[in-house]
């Protein structure tokens, strides 16, 4: 592994605050028409910069690794998410200034699959690089893998009392709350596009497309909330 | 088509569930008529005393309103608007103000103007889904929704009640019918799970209880944007209970389609629902005791009314002869209508006696009339049930087929089980409900009524079904007094006939499949709704006298036990029964279904996603016109003020070869690996070595398919010891993932390895040309970009001059120095505008995929997908230096089989028209210069011409001062300098074969 180091040695600092500032969320030219969409019955924006690890372990010591630096049981079965504090009075925070923290999410994507989210840097002061390093020193060299994917995907929020309206436009499951608890998140299609849904609240919805489909997504939603507005 | 105003009834002063304070103005074929809010199109017109509708398909014969719901053969109207709809039964269509409607011959033609009416779909998943709301389907979801379960009832009609809507007099749950509907009603509209829908019509039935239903809600059209005109239902179901009601079968009898020949018990419902009488003077001819019903009640609404009733005298004082007697009605008993009087509208009937045999038994006699009703039995609606495979049996007492065995986590009740009557129907709807709330994990509060009783057992409730169905003299076709058949009509709308089943036997067709096919009768709207069983029924006695034997076995519906009969001497039965006929196959949709309702809201912008890059609204701003690959939008050219595509790629091509230019790459499939055994896992996917790749270097691969046909390519970073970055093509990145994780996972599970698509989550910009590295240089100052320190196809990870950390590599997919800049997607905008900035003062130039296309086909780079088409190794490719001879690889193992290494394989080289100026289109066959003998390109040729390969791409070069193409030709390398034709729409170039690569073949030109 000695020469790993060799191409670029771990970053863990916390990322420069105008260096942030570069950053453009995937929905970002389509806050205008999100807001415009938005009304008393139902609401839709985007949660830009979420930090999000992929996280593949299979041996249950490599999960219990993973799990204890993240502060986290780690989940077992599909829907379930977990949920801990990642830095600051939590454990595993290794490369973190120690001077900050977020909570976090683990949502259960496969049986050796995990993503876990993190509130954005820019808020948290808990940097991707330190998350990744922490994570990337519990799994060691057991198979598995720690990948930044951060830009990979974005966070639409859609709530209200017609979310779920809204939503069963195009989302086949049973989003009623006898199975779709809030607290639940799963891998699922809108329409054609593969997205995680995750309910954090009575009514309301995350909705984690790929970045580039932010917009078909939205295109969606906007057009199944014109009914409610 | 004359309109025929006859003088039937018209609108009774009282009764019908009619708002008479509401009256609705509507018009057909320009007559100016009134409704009632309430009302059908077709009972407004009964009430107009309008029989007669449109012509038949083909025969072009005067129809009229047959039945009163979705069975309806012949009232098929034309709804004009904005957007013209056609083929809607007028006796499903709700009357509304302003309906301007044409009456159709039984065909309509799409109105080729846009239909800007939306139309959405909906998901919903419930515990128990009840289909039908008659007096089953009520006291099934009532029962079902006791208990807390998630209950959806769908009613395709726009009031709840089914067959009580019909029977408004009668007495149900000791209340008046109508009040136990709206008592129902109310209940299941309180109960917080529970969803009525109505004017929601389930058509499609499907595996694991998932059914499909259309919801018309024209009702709420009028609301603002984003409600939609009509609305498909995915309906997830636990428990299904199908309460769908049967239907009445008309008689088989010459100039049965005349108009005024109407169902009895659609007379009933048009008296009753409606307050419509369609007849004063009526005949009513019956095979059963059900159409005395509609006797009784026209004789309250003031008609007369003969009953000719095929069966003998039954002396019962308890029978319905007996009552109708009693009630002052003549039965003629043993008789049957035999023809009528009238074309344009019945004027009266022709009755005859018939035998034991069915056979005439005396002269007609004529009764005039203006009404014919008629009823040859029930035949419950068993669509739903049979499109889910559901077993069926004929049921002799009954007279139809009724379902048998069940299907899974579903129950038939009602009408539709052939149980008619309204109080066996509540108690056998109650038992389902509390059945399937049961089942559902939710069952029903015990104070419920009606199906705590204990279940009678199967042939307990068969007996009683038959009590209440009484006695059915079925009659599949009355013979008429000239002995022709030809008027007997079987299927109304495709004016097939029983003369045309009898053809079809006489040419040898037994299966009623066959017979089905070869005279269409229930292949159009009909689907065997009411001509079904009787077309079974004719062939039970155009069969007679056949071996039943030759009928094929094991037809839907078939009862196996009874196809073969064998008579005590050992022959064949003489007559086949209907359940040893069959029926033909049920499939949706039930009732017909526009296909804007099935594209719902995915038409235009969100037909599909169109997939961006970060950089997109630059691409805008800058006047790129867009191609689309795979999904996503790149950017084609950039054309400038007065440019066409041609100029714009040219100056593209010459910014990039002589100057400096910028792509956005960033559509390039990326997969992020890692495991001990990743270099030996790439190592046996790629066909070239991997093995010792250094940490800080990519290397181009090519993967190939088990059968040694190149897949995809795409160059691979080695991160560290245990992690790569491997690139894919565009169009191959999710398919490439898939491979990958097939071989990781079923293959060689036993090799650490873990892959993970990261596709977006770099963006990448590619800079290129000869004064890229001083662009580089530039917005990455800490790099050393000299020669020396930054070689070809290395990596280095670097910060760029914004801060923003960046991975820069030397790759080129033109032949120039070029440098790729991979930063998280977020940064990828402020990068792009960070090198246009840089580049500004070099002149930088943004270029689309076809200048990358014109660069990388002037270096022979193949493109996955255009230069192969599944059929080409890398070494057709010219390519055997990508192939290792040492290692193991996926297809290595093809590449020994003979076809791969004997001559006439087809194999890439370039092809020079002799006219410069002549761009060959993709795809154009090349032929021998002597192998068109005297064709001229006229017509077609008079023999075969053999092809020796196509033109796989083809461009205008600006470095090369001409146009060029890439070829796949049959030993290509073999040719190179012969002449062949190029042959496209009918003409024919000179092109000159040549090596693929065209330009800089040294290489030269990498390096900078």
């Amino acid at each position: 592994m000695a020469e790993q180091m060799t191409v670029k040695p771990a970053a863990t600092g916390t990322t420069d605050a105008a260096v942030l500032g570069y950053r453009r969320s995937p929905a970002h030219h389509l806050a205008e028409l999100m807001a415009a969409a938005s009304g008393e019955q139902v609401r839709l924006r985007e949660v830009p910069f979420l930090t999000q690890i992929t996280i593949r372990a299979t041996a249950p010591e490599a999960v219990e690794a993973v799990g204890n630096a993240l502060g986290v049981t780690m989940p077992s079965a599909v829907g379930e998410v977990a949920q801990g504090e990642f830095g600051e009075g939590g454990s595993g925070s290794s490369g973190s200034s120690g001077s900050s923290g977020s909570s976090v999410s683990v949502v259960w994507l496969s049986p050796d699959e995990w993503l876990a989210v993190l509130g954005d840097e820019a808020d948290t002061g808990v940097s991707i690089a330190a998350v990744v390093e922490s994570l990337s020193v519990a799994l060691g060299e057991r198979r598995g893998q720690v990948v930044d994917v951060s830009s990979n995907r974005t966070t639409l929020e859609l709530s209200g009392s017609k979310a779920r309206a809204v939503l069963d436009k195009t989302i086949e499951l049973d989003l009623h709350p006898r199975e779709f608890p809030v607290g639940r998140a799963v891998s699922t299609q809108m329409e054609s596009v593969a997205v995680i849904l995750w309910r954090s609240a009575d009514d309301t919805w995350l909705l984690m497309p790929r970045a580039s489909f932010a917009e078909h997504v939205v295109g969606w939603l906007a057009d199944g909330m014109r009914e409610f507005s | 088509m004359t309109q025929h105003q006859n003088h039937h009834g018209g609108r009774l002063e009282r009764g019908g569930r009619l708002d008479r304070d509401q009256p609705i103005g509507f018009t057909i074929d320009g007559t100016a008529l009134t409704g009632y809010a309430g009302d059908t199109l077709a009972s407004a017109l009964v009430a107009n005393g309008r029989l007669r509708v449109g012509d038949s398909i083909y025969l072009r014969r005067p129809r009229g309103v047959l039945s009163a719901g979705v069975e309806e053969p012949n009232a098929f109207v034309r709804v004009n608007g904005e957007h013209n709809e056609s083929m809607l039964p007028a006796t499903t269509l709700e009357l509304r103000d302003g309906l301007d409607v044409t009456l159709l011959d039984g065909i309509g033609v799409l109105d080729d103007r846009p239909d800007r009416n939306e139309y959405d779909k909906m998901h919903v998943h419930a515990d128990v889904a009840v289909i039908g709301s008659g007096p089953a389907g009520l006291a099934a979801a009532k029962e079902a929704a006791s208990g807390g379960a998630r209950v959806v009832l769908f009613e395709q009609d726009f009031e709840l009640g089914g067959s009580l809507l019909s029977d408004p007099t009668i007495t149900v749950a000791d209340q008046g019918a109508l009040d136990y509907v709206a008592s129902v009603r109310a209940e299941l509209e309180a109960a917080p799970e529970v969803t009525v829908l109505t004017r929601t019509c389930v058509f499609g039935s499907y595996d694991n209880n998932f059914l499909v239903a259309l919801e018309k809600r024209d009702d709420v059209a009028s609301a603002e944007g984003g409600v939609s005109r009509q609305r498909l239902w995915h309906v997830t179901a636990g428990q299904v209970v199908l309460a769908v009601g049967a239907f009445e079968r008309p008689i088989v009898f010459s100039d049965n389609d005349v108009p005024g020949v109407m169902l009895a018990s659609a007379v009933k419902t048009y008296v009753e629902r409606w307050a419509a009488l369609p007849g004063r003077d009526v005949v009513l001819f019956t095979t059963n005791d059900s159409a005395y019903e509609t006797a009784r009640c026209l004789t309250k609404a003031g008609a007369t009314v003969t009953v000719i009733d095929a069966r003998p005298e039954v002396k019962a004082a308890t029978s319905a002869q007996e009552g109708a007697r009693r009630a002052g009605l003549t039965v003629r008993t043993a008789s049957a209508v035999v023809g009528i009087e009238g074309s344009e509208g019945v004027t009266g009937a022709f009755v005859a006696s018939i035998d034991d045999a069915g056979q005439l038994a005396g002269d007609a006699e004529l009764i005039a009339c203006d009404l014919v009703a008629v009823s040859g039995g029930w035949t419950p609606n068993v669509s739903l049930h049979s499109q889910r495979q559901g077993q069926l049996a004929w049921d002799d007492v009954l007279s139809g087929f009724v379902p048998s065995a069940g299907v899974k986590n579903q129950f038939v009740v009602g009408a539709g089980n052939g149980t008619y009557d309204t109080d066996d129907c509540l108690i056998e709807g109650a038992r389902a409900g509390r059945g399937a709330a049961a089942a559902a994990g939710f069952p029903a509060s015990s104070s419920a009524d009606g199906g705590d009783a204990v279940a009678e057992s199967a042939e307990v409730w068969r007996a009683r079904q038959h009590r209440a169905a009484g006695t059915v003299r079925p009659l599949w076709a009355v013979p008429a007094p000239d002995g022709s058949l030809d008027t007997h009509f079987v299927d109304p709308h495709r004016d097939n006939t029983a003369a045309d089943v009898l053809r079809a036997t006489g040419a040898g067709m037994r299966s009623v499949e066959h017979v089905k096919r070869y005279t269409s009768i229930s292949t159009g709207i009909d689907q065997g709704k009411i001509g079904g069983v009787n077309t079974i029924g004719l062939l039970t006695q155009l069969l007679s006298g056949n071996d039943t034997k030759a009928i094929p076995s094991g037809q839907p519906g078939q009862d196996a036990a009874d196809a073969v009969e064998l008579t005590a001497s050992g022959q064949p039965a003489r007559r086949p029964t209907p359940g040893t006929i069959g029926t033909t196959t049920f499939r949706a949709p039930f009732t017909p279904v526009a296909f804007t309702a099935l594209a719902g809201r995915g038409r235009g912008a969100l037909f599909d996603a169109a997939r961006t890059s970060p950089a997109h609204s630059w691409h805008v701003e800058h006047g790129a016109r867009f191609e689309d690959v795979g999904q996503w939008k790149r950017p084609w050219f950039y054309p400038q003020e007065g440019e066409d595509m041609d100029a714009a790629v040219a100056r593209e091509c010459r910014a990039a070869r002589e100057g400096v230019a910028f792509m956005d790459a960033t559509t390039l499939g990326k997969i992020e690996i890692r495991g001990a055994d990743a270099p030996e896992f790439l190592n046996r996917m790629y066909t070239n070595p991997f093995l010792k790749l250094p940490v800080g270097k990519g290397r181009y691969g090519v993967m190939c398919t088990v059968s040694g046909m190149v897949f995809d390519d795409g160059v691979t970073l080695r991160l560290a010891d245990d992690r790569f970055f491997m690139t894919t093509t565009t169009g191959g990145a999710a398919k490439v993932l898939d491979w990958l994780e097939e071989w990781s996972q079923t293959e060689w599970p036993e090799l650490d390895v873990t892959l993970s698509s990261v596709t977006e989550q770099w963006s990448t910009v590619a800079v290129v040309g000869p004064r890229s590295r001083e662009v580089i240089a530039k917005l990455a100052p800490d790099l050393d970009v000299s020669k020396e320190g930054f070689g070809f196809m290395e990596f280095r990870e670097t910060t760029l001059a914004s801060g923003i950390d960046a991975r820069v590599c030397r790759i080129t997919f033109s032949g120039e120095l070029a440098y790729e800049i991979n930063v998280p997607r977020w940064y990828g905008l402020k990068v792009w505008e960070d090198v246009a900035a840089a580049g500004e003062e070099f002149d930088i130039t943004p270029y689309g995929t076809e200048t990358m296309h014109v660069l990388r086909a002037e270096k022979a780079f193949p493109i996955v997908g255009q230069e192969t088409d599944g059929t080409v190794t890398p070494h057709d490719l010219g390519m055997d230096w990508v192939v290792s001879k040492t290692k193991e690889f996926i297809g290595k193992r093809s590449f020994s089989r003979a076809a791969f290494t004997e001559p006439g394989r087809k194999q890439l080289v370039s092809v020079l028209p002799l006219d410069h100026t002549l761009r060959l289109p993709e795809g154009a066959q090349l032929v021998e210069p002597d192998a068109l003998g005297d064709y001229t390109g006229e017509g077609l040729p008079t023999a075969p011409i053999a092809m020796v390969g196509f033109v796989t791409s083809s461009y205008h070069s600006q470095a090369l001062g001409r146009s060029f193409a890439l070829a796949l030709v049959k030993d290509g390398p073999t040719r190179v300098g012969q002449t062949l034709l190029a042959s496209f729409g009918g003409k024919f170039a000179e092109v000159e074969v040549r090596e693929p690569v065209l330009y800089d073949k040294e290489g030269a030109r990498r390096d900078g």
